[in-house]
């Protein structure tokens, strides 16, 4: 390994609408022939800076420079992923860019324009001359859709190999596979590397990330904090940097009052459609009059767990939520093997605030007062009842300051922050006893933010058991009363807000518990 | 039923199912790019149309007209503005990325006002009679093989038609060969399964997209120029046979599962379907409905089967109908 840089990004700023800045003023250099991991959170943007180094987006300012040594610089302008690929680097995204009904040679061939006709024969040969070099294991003639994620994985990186890559990045590669196939996955990589390659991982598994490379560089929101080398990192070091200082916010957080239990969740399990376990026997309790904090990496299972809460996701047997009824606590209702309208017609007041807001949470091309009445379609007869959910939607519009010109103004057409008051407006006036949101402020700007922070507050106050899913560490630590950390689907732990620090979650969240144990 | 009535039936049958071949392997070129084009019978009749105003000017306005001049013309001017109904098409759905359904069945019916208003008008300058006739250039058109047209039964059936017919075929074999045997034909499959790979790989999504909307229109556009050349002798009669043609081309697509090799027999088949209730003794005019239907009939048959298999090959292109935008989150 000698010092050359194989690629310098220099100053890049991206953003995305007006206000998401995904990038900003990052610098980064890649050596020749080293394996650099770039680590972060969710929303640092490592997966935005690599995108706008494989072609897909263009930065808005900053430079990209290629075969950077004392001689000189060489700057580069990389708009298509053709130019990424005729300068040698080439992406293995985190969702495949797989053709399914092609097969393995087909896939490779793909966009490269020299003869007319494509000999297939010549391809698998390379292709097989790639595999030997390296270890691969792939069939040229096998569709991708019969692949297994490895195997399309594997594919990808023999893809780029085969376009004349020596630049590979690696966008969450272990995400997706088992601990025998990214030790397989570990060791082509090391071959590569000896070949000359510089590889970039972006990971956000700590040991990982130790195991592998040579440096980490760390984004936290979009701008770059530092590189280390591996050898002089640990985890606790690395955790620091991604986390950041604790920034104190102004949130009235007030002691929880006379707190019972309303949800017992008892080895829930769900399998994804990979047939991974995205929820991995997880129990805890969630009581009335409570903020649960829930944090993790996304992807840890967060979703699963709040849809299986609502209803909508099916969980493996042995799976058990209990909902204690409010008035009688001897009552107790099994949810599991219900659908949200059984659970609805059961009296349980459930309210849900999903992620996704104009997919799942209202209907965008509709206004204010007809997504109200999504939550009451169901009364009247023969006619729709009208009159209740117009009301409602004046009062939130006017409760929650909402701006749009009328309530009939189609949602999608508000801003972000709008559009999320009408759904967290809608969902509190339906007087839930359970009240989850998922990453409720994403995306909105801080007056909004605090907006919801109160009415959360304000719901617990009232005894409302809420579950809130966040991704921002510090407004976990000051809105939340416990924080449940989940871990690769795993429980790794619930935590006292109040003396929690921002590091034990960080660690919480990258690093399994067990395997420290195994460590250690 | 004796031979002769059977030889009528094949023949009907070729003409019509040739309109039909030129129609569907054209949208097979289009929506093997992921654009679903609802405007093939509309670029038909836009191809018709033009043909008969090129060649009705040339042959008007020259005292001799050449056989040649005329063909090239009437190909050229049904290729181009049948063309240009693509173009319309691939810049509202994918520059602007309008709705595919919605523009697709405006194209259609942008398609058969023009093409009815300049009818009208053309039938106008021929005076008296009310119709216009292009002699010359039907004729070039409806030349057959000398010989082999004359060899009996066998020659008849095979050799009787108008060279055209022939075309269709070299078109659809040539589209075959394109799309599975050459490099550009793969990344045009790609372009339609997934854009966004397509894109990853380096391959121009939006000049895939707008040249194979452009050319499969353009191919689309021969059907409407047999049909008027060929099948009408050169003048211009609407009695809305191209409209069904069209739609028929359309589910020809289905039928064939996308691929132009089978889209040849499968026109045949359709213009069998079309034209078979003039050879059922006993129908009445409420009955021989039921048999229009049927090529409607056996592509929803093959829709519930293909759909029953889950056989992925045998599966519309998976990015059919929609836009793509490389930004998109």
């Amino acid at each position: 390994m000698n010092n050359d840089l194989a690629v310098l990004l220099k100053d890049i700023t991206k953003t995305f609408g007006k206000k998401v800045v995904a990038n900003k003023d990052v610098t980064l250099g890649i050596k020749k022939g080293e394996i650099l991991s770039l680590l972060g959170e969710n929303g640092s943007g490592k997966t935005t800076l690599m995108n706008m180094l494989a072609g897909i987006y263009y930065p808005d300012s900053g430079h990209i420079f290629v075969d950077v040594n004392d001689s000189g610089l060489n700057e580069v302008s990389i708009s298509s992923p053709k130019d990424a690929y005729a300068l040698g680097i080439g992406m293995i995204h985190q969702h495949f860019k797989l053709v399914d009904v092609f097969t393995a040679v087909e896939n490779v061939a793909l966009g490269l324009d020299k003869s007319i006709a494509f000999n297939k024969k010549q391809i698998a040969q390379d292709i097989k001359a790639i595999c030997d070099k390296y270890g691969f294991k792939v069939d040229p003639n096998k569709k991708v859709y019969n692949m297994s994620v490895s195997e399309k994985q594997t594919l990808e990186i023999v893809k780029a190999l085969y376009r004349g890559a020596n630049i590979l990045i690696l966008d969450e590669p272990t995400a997706v596979l088992t601990p025998q196939e990214t030790d397989m996955l570990f060791a082509v990589m090391r071959n590569m590397k000896e070949d000359g390659k510089s590889i970039i991982i972006i990971t956000h598994k700590l040991n990982e990330v130790l195991e592998i490379s040579d440096r980490v560089s760390i984004l936290r929101k979009g701008e770059y904090v530092g590189t280390v080398d591996t050898k002089e990192a640990s985890v606790e070091i690395l955790t620091e940097m991604m986390v950041g200082q604790k920034v104190t916010l102004e949130i009235d957080r007030k002691e929880p009052q006379n707190t019972k239990p309303r949800l017992i969740v008892s080895n829930l399990t769900c399998v994804n459609k990979y047939g991974v376990k995205a929820l991995d026997d997880v129990s805890f309790i969630a009581n009335s009059g409570e903020i649960l904090g829930i944090a993790g990496i996304s992807g840890s299972g967060q979703k699963e767990l709040l849809e299986a809460i609502a209803g909508l996701q099916e969980t493996a047997s042995g799976s058990s939520i209990k909902y204690v009824t409010p008035e009688n606590e001897t009552d107790i209702v099994q949810l599991i093997g219900k659908n949200a309208l059984q659970i609805k017609n059961l009296g349980v007041a459930l309210s849900f605030v999903p992620e996704d807001r104009l997919g799942m949470g209202l209907v965008g091309s509709m206004g204010m007062s007809d997504n109200m009445m999504l939550r009451s379609y169901r009364k009247g007869f023969v006619f729709t009842e009208r009159k209740g959910p117009k009301n409602l939607a004046n009062k939130v519009k006017d409760e929650l300051e909402v701006v749009t010109p009328s309530i009939t103004t189609p949602v999608r057409k508000l801003s972000g922050g709008n559009v999320q008051k009408v759904l967290v407006g809608r969902e509190i006036a339906a007087a839930p006893t359970v009240l989850m949101t998922a990453y409720a402020v994403r995306g909105l700007d801080v007056n909004t933010s605090y907006t919801i922070y109160n009415l959360l507050n304000e719901q617990k106050e009232k005894g409302v058991a809420v579950i809130y899913v966040g991704e921002d560490l510090d407004v976990l630590l000051a809105l939340a009363d416990r924080i449940l950390v989940l871990c690769d689907g795993k429980l790794n732990g619930i935590v006292d807000a109040r003396t929690t620090t921002k590091e034990e979650i960080g660690l919480l969240m990258t690093h399994l518990r067990e395997e420290e144990k195994i460590d250690g | 039923m004796n031979v002769n009535t059977l030889l009528q039936l094949l023949q009907s049958s070729i003409a019509f199912g040739t309109i039909i071949m030129f129609g569907a392997v054209g949208e097979i070129i289009t929506e093997k790019s992921g654009n679903l084009n609802l405007g093939i019978p509309g670029v038909m009749y836009m191809g018709a149309i033009a043909s008969l105003i090129g060649v009705f000017f040339y042959e008007k306005n020259v005292e001799n007209p050449i056989p040649i001049v005329c063909v090239i013309i009437a190909i050229l001017c049904a290729f181009l503005a049948a063309a240009l109904g693509g173009l319309l098409f691939s810049f509202l759905t994918i520059t602007l990325r309008a709705n595919q359904n919605v523009t697709g069945l405006t194209l259609t019916i942008f398609g058969s006002g023009v093409a009815n208003f300049f009818g009208g008008m053309l039938n106008g300058f021929a005076g008296g009679v009310g119709q216009i006739r292009v002699e010359t250039t039907s004729k070039a058109f409806m030349a057959k093989l000398p010989f082999l047209s004359d060899l009996g039964i066998v020659g008849k059936a095979i050799f009787s038609y108008g060279w055209l017919v022939y075309v269709a075929i070299a078109i659809a074999i040539l589209a075959q060969w394109y799309m599975n045997k050459t490099r550009s034909g793969l990344n045009l499959r790609a372009v339609g399964e997934n854009p966004a790979t397509a894109d990853a790989a380096g391959i121009n999504v939006t000049v895939y997209r707008y040249l194979a909307t452009c050319i499969g229109t353009g191919i689309a556009g021969l059907g409407g120029l047999y049909y008027v050349m060929d099948y009408t002798k050169g003048t211009w009669a609407n009695d809305g046979t191209m409209e069904n043609l069209g739609w028929l081309a359309v589910a020809l697509v289905i039928f064939a599962i996308w691929r132009p090799k089978n889209a040849i027999w499968g026109a045949y088949l359709f213009g069998l379907l079309f034209w078979v209730y003039l050879y059922i003794p006993g129908l009445s005019r409420k009955t021989l409905e039921l048999f229009n239907m049927l090529p409607y009939v056996v592509t929803i048959i093959v829709l519930i089967f293909t759909s029953l298999r889950k056989k992925r090959e045998n599966q519309p292109p998976n990015g059919l109908g929609l836009a793509y935008f490389r930004e998109d989150r």
